[in-house]
């Protein structure tokens, strides 16, 4: 009947298209509104600070520095895309893990501990991270399911907890003189992720290892798993219809529960990497939650909750935190750069907002032709 | 000429595709109780919201004191005094009574409460219309009959000359209706005019002067209520003319395939169970009904069949197994399909496409799940292919059109596409013509039979007495969650029902042989039916 054209209608319809136009409004947005308030603090040096921040690793002269830094954001974009990765499966689920945090200290505390106070090998350092923060996310998982506790309020209580067992935990294997673990590479070598030769890439950045292919299979394997089995099916209905998903017979407690402790594996597997490959040293007078879960929800948002579009978007936002640091200290605080981040991630909300007021002009638009074709067929 | 507190003159309020109200009158005069009949549908809430501003009529006018009046949103109602309790009411949980009724009218003197004037006023109120109720109870405290007294001062509060009820009995207990009626008479004693919506014939014939019937967004009449009987009430209300008639053959019966033993199912709403004691059974090859007005249990019947909801007490057995105790998936892949009565909120994932929700009740099996867990979506796309053709499902985009994006009727079409073609044992089927079209109505009646006629048991719960009258082969009426008659649709007559249904007859004890029991009432408006009726060997 009808040939198959692709219509502009239907291009904006697709997803992926979707998302990447709310995306780029967004990171716009947010750089524009991060550029005025740079101008109104301090007028000279506005657009060479928002220049350090896009700039990031290119700051450097020298093609060898650049990739050698380029690597070490890479590192911790990583990291982050798992953290991101473990609040959007959560969300698809209906759930908001803000417990991502948490269960990344948590992961840090048992991978950290597993290698430096047991002398254990990375793997089972690595699955140690894994077990530990799916055991953290069960446990909201838990109270959701059987108790009807709001997971975002057990999640940020769990999230304190987390810090400061874990400060208590590694307290045990710090160095004497300083508040810092000790460093893998001189306590237990095994512990340290295999580089697989990826160094050789980034100017000899040792820090650059098996966990950056990890977290990128990371993103593939939950894409593939939400959109391809069974089981995603299960869970995406659960998350957009409980109770359609309870009328034909899924076990809606159980999914609950399974989802939140494959999102606290993820980021528990994000801190392990993080930790693991040595780049730094866990400071166990912390009295703040680190921040890379909580990047992890921005990352998500701004990657339209997409596995793969959020590979794309933790590496901005790290690119662009990585990028703060190079900021004039002389003209603005060393926190410009948060703040820059901040606007960016906060915008990131619009995401979701933006799609859900095309996807509603375009449904109207759909009603009213199905109902001319319905009309016409009667 | 009479003066009316309010009146709603020739009122006609249309929506696309229907006509809720189509020149409507209603006339209240001061000091009276006037009750509104109607069936679900019939346009007395349109009404309603006409009368309280939320919607502005086509045609028609209002009057208030023989003046016309302009209301164009409820602060507007609210100023000329018209008030309504709500079905559901409108309390703050924690909040005391006294903090309820002052809430929105307080009095203040630079921003501080005036609590104590507010008490007396209660007070005064609660003695002059017996309306006794503990100023500082709490809310979530106190039964449902207190929290409507409450309701009730509100209104009063507000000095209201107009009291409108919506179904004020549907939740209270025999005493607490018994001391309402007594509370309405006072208001009416006092100069109030009230309003009185319900669907219970027993409760107008006790308490109201007047009544007005709407049936199907039409104006029927209105009757005085010494000059009429509980019977003409009914007529007037579910009429009597039949729209639909649908062919069918004469049911052949197999053998039980679902069994209810004194079924008990709490409820959510209040204290009382929803569902009381209820047994029956449903065979292959008949089409069982549950008739009745809204809220009288059925919706927590089905609950309770489906899994949905834990009994209380009682068994389910299907096709000889007991089911009583099984998950709700087990109970899907014995043979039991549930076309649910809210499509919306359990029938399909809204956000989902057209072909996985065709899939929603079988994604798991073996044809579209591979043993590794991942979805077979070939064969998902050709077995939802199939079912559009076969059942008629249009939609914008085929089977990846999003569900959100289709009309009512083919969301509906897609669910019971859905069902039927997992070839049940057992067929419930809650409303599945609501808010359709008459196509669509007439294409879901014909499969319905069609499931029947297959040998399989159908379990049809249906708030339309032209549907029940029509397609069921056996009729149980409900009543405050328990069967209170069974009957043959081919000797009972709308009207009995309607008796039956508003709660002013019930059988002594129900079994098989009450299925005669309205055959000598069935008279002339049996003999001129236009049912059809085709015999199996002809």
């Amino acid at each position: 009947m009808n040939k198959r054209r692709i219509t502009p209608g239907a291009l904006l319809r697709r997803n992926g298209v979707q998302t990447i136009l709310a995306s780029l409004l967004c990171i716009l947005l947010g750089l524009l509104v991060g550029y005025l308030v740079l101008l109104v603090i301090n007028p000279q040096g506005a657009w060479d600070a928002i220049l350090a921040i896009l700039k990031n690793f290119l700051y450097y002269p020298s093609p060898a520095a650049a990739t050698k830094y380029f690597g070490t954001t890479l590192v911790k974009a990583s990291a982050l895309l798992l953290c991101s990765l473990s609040v959007l499966f959560a969300y698809k689920v209906g759930l908001f893990n803000i417990g991502a945090a948490g269960q990344f200290v948590v992961g840090a505390g048992a991978s950290l501990f597993f290698g430096l106070g047991l002398h254990l090998p990375w793997y089972l350092c690595l699955l140690a991270a894994v077990a530990a923060a799916a055991l953290a996310g069960g446990i909201s998982g838990a109270l959701k399911a059987y108790f009807n506790v709001n997971e975002v309020i057990s999640c940020i209580m769990l999230n304190w907890i987390a810090l400061y067992c874990v400060n208590m935990l590694l307290a045990t294997v710090k160095e004497q003189s300083t508040p810092y673990t000790r460093p893998l590479s001189s306590v237990n070598k095994g512990a340290l992720l295999p580089s697989l030769g990826l160094p050789a890439f980034f100017s000899g950045n040792e820090f650059v290892t098996l966990g950056l292919p990890l977290a990128v299979l990371a993103a593939v394997l939950v894409w593939v798993l939400l959109e391809k089995t069974k089981f995603g099916y299960e869970l995406k209905a659960t998350g957009l219809n409980k109770h359609a998903a309870r009328y034909c017979g899924m076990k809606e407690k159980r999914n609950l529960i399974v989802t939140m402790m494959i999102s606290g594996g993820l980021a528990g597997l994000g801190a392990a990497v993080f930790y693991l490959c040595g780049i730094e040293q866990w400071m166990v007078q912390q009295t703040s939650v680190p921040a890379m879960g909580f990047n992890g929800i921005a990352a998500a948002f701004l990657g339209g909750l997409n596995p793969i579009g959020t590979i794309f978007s933790s590496y901005f936002i790290q690119h662009i935190t990585s990028g703060g640091s190079y900021v004039d200290t002389g003209m603005y605080s060393s926190q410009i750069s948060d703040l820059i981040s901040a606007f960016i991630i906060y915008l990131c909300g619009f995401v979701l907002f933006f799609k859900l007021w095309l996807n509603r002009l375009l449904d109207k638009r759909d009603r009213k032709l199905s109902e001319k074709q319905e009309g016409g067929k009667a | 000429m009479e003066k009316y507190a309010i009146e709603m003159l020739n009122i006609t309020k249309r929506f696309p595709g229907i006509t809720a109200n189509d020149n409507v009158t209603l006339q209240l005069k001061k000091g009276e109780i006037h009750a509104l009949l109607g069936e679900n549908g019939a346009g007395k809430s349109t009404l309603m919201s006409v009368l309280f501003g939320l919607y502005q009529p086509e045609e028609g006018e209002i009057r208030k004191n023989g003046e016309r009046v302009a209301i164009n949103n409820p602060n507007d109602a609210n100023e000329m005094g018209i008030g309504m309790v709500h079905q559901h009411f409108k309390l703050v949980e924690c909040f005391s009574v006294l903090d309820n009724i002052i809430l929105g009218a307080e009095t203040t003197r630079a921003g501080f409460l005036m609590k104590e004037e507010a008490r007396r006023k209660v007070v005064s109120l609660s003695e002059k219309y017996g309306l006794y109720v503990d100023p500082d109870a709490v809310i979530e405290d106190i039964t449902v009959g207190m929290q409507q007294r409450t309701e009730i001062l509100k209104m009063l509060y507000r000095d209201n000359e107009i009291l409108i009820f919506d179904e004020p009995t549907a939740v209270l207990t025999p005493q607490e209706i018994r001391e309402l009626m007594q509370i309405m008479r006072n208001l009416a004693a006092e100069g109030k005019s009230i309003l009185f919506i319900t669907h219970k014939l027993a409760e107008i014939m006790e308490a109201a002067d007047r009544c007005s019937v709407l049936r199907k967004g039409k104006y029927i009449g209105t009757v005085e209520i010494k000059d009429t009987t509980p019977e003409k009430l009914s007529a007037m209300m579910v009429g009597r003319d039949v729209n639909f008639v649908v062919e069918k053959k004469t049911a052949e019966l197999k053998d039980v395939v679902l069994k209810v033993q004194d079924m008990t199912v709490a409820s959510r709403q209040h204290k009382n169970n929803a569902v009381n004691g209820v047994s029956f059974q449903v065979r292959r090859g008949e089409i069982v009904c549950i008739a009745g007005i809204d809220g009288n249990g059925q919706t927590e019947l089905v609950y309770g069949l489906s899994g949905l909801e834990s009994l209380q007490g009682g068994t389910i057995t299907l096709g000889g197994t007991d089911i009583t105790r099984l998950p709700i998936r087990r109970r899907l892949t014995m043979g039991m399909s549930h076309i649910p009565e809210d499509r919306h909120k359990y029938g399909l994932v809204l956000d989902y496409t057209l072909e996985d929700n065709i899939v929603l009740q079988r994604y798991f099996e073996p044809q579209f799940t591979n043993k590794l867990g991942f979805l077979k979506r070939k064969e998902i796309r050709s077995y939802a292919s199939r079912l559009i053709e076969q059942y008629d499902v249009r939609s914008g985009q085929g089977p990846v059109t999003r569900v959100r994006a289709m009309s009512g009727g083919n969301q509906q079409k897609a669910i019971i596409a859905r069902e039927i073609d997992k070839d049940p044992e057992l067929l419930i089927a809650v409303q599945p013509t609501r808010g359709l079209d008459v196509g669509a109505i007439e294409y879901i009646h014909r499969q319905l039979v069609a499931q029947r006629d297959a040998g399989k048991g159908v379990l049809l719960v249906s708030l339309e007495l032209d549907e029940v009258m029509n397609i069921s082969d056996r009729i149980l009426v409900m009543y405050e969650g328990e069967i209170v008659g069974e009957f043959d649709p081919r000797t009972v007559t709308v009207e009995e029902l309607g008796l039956y249904m508003a709660g002013s007859k019930r059988a002594k004890e129900s079994g098989p042989h009450m299925a005669g029991g309205g055959a000598k009432e069935s008279g002339p408006y049996m003999a001129g039916s236009k049912r059809k009726e085709e015999k199996a060997d002809e």
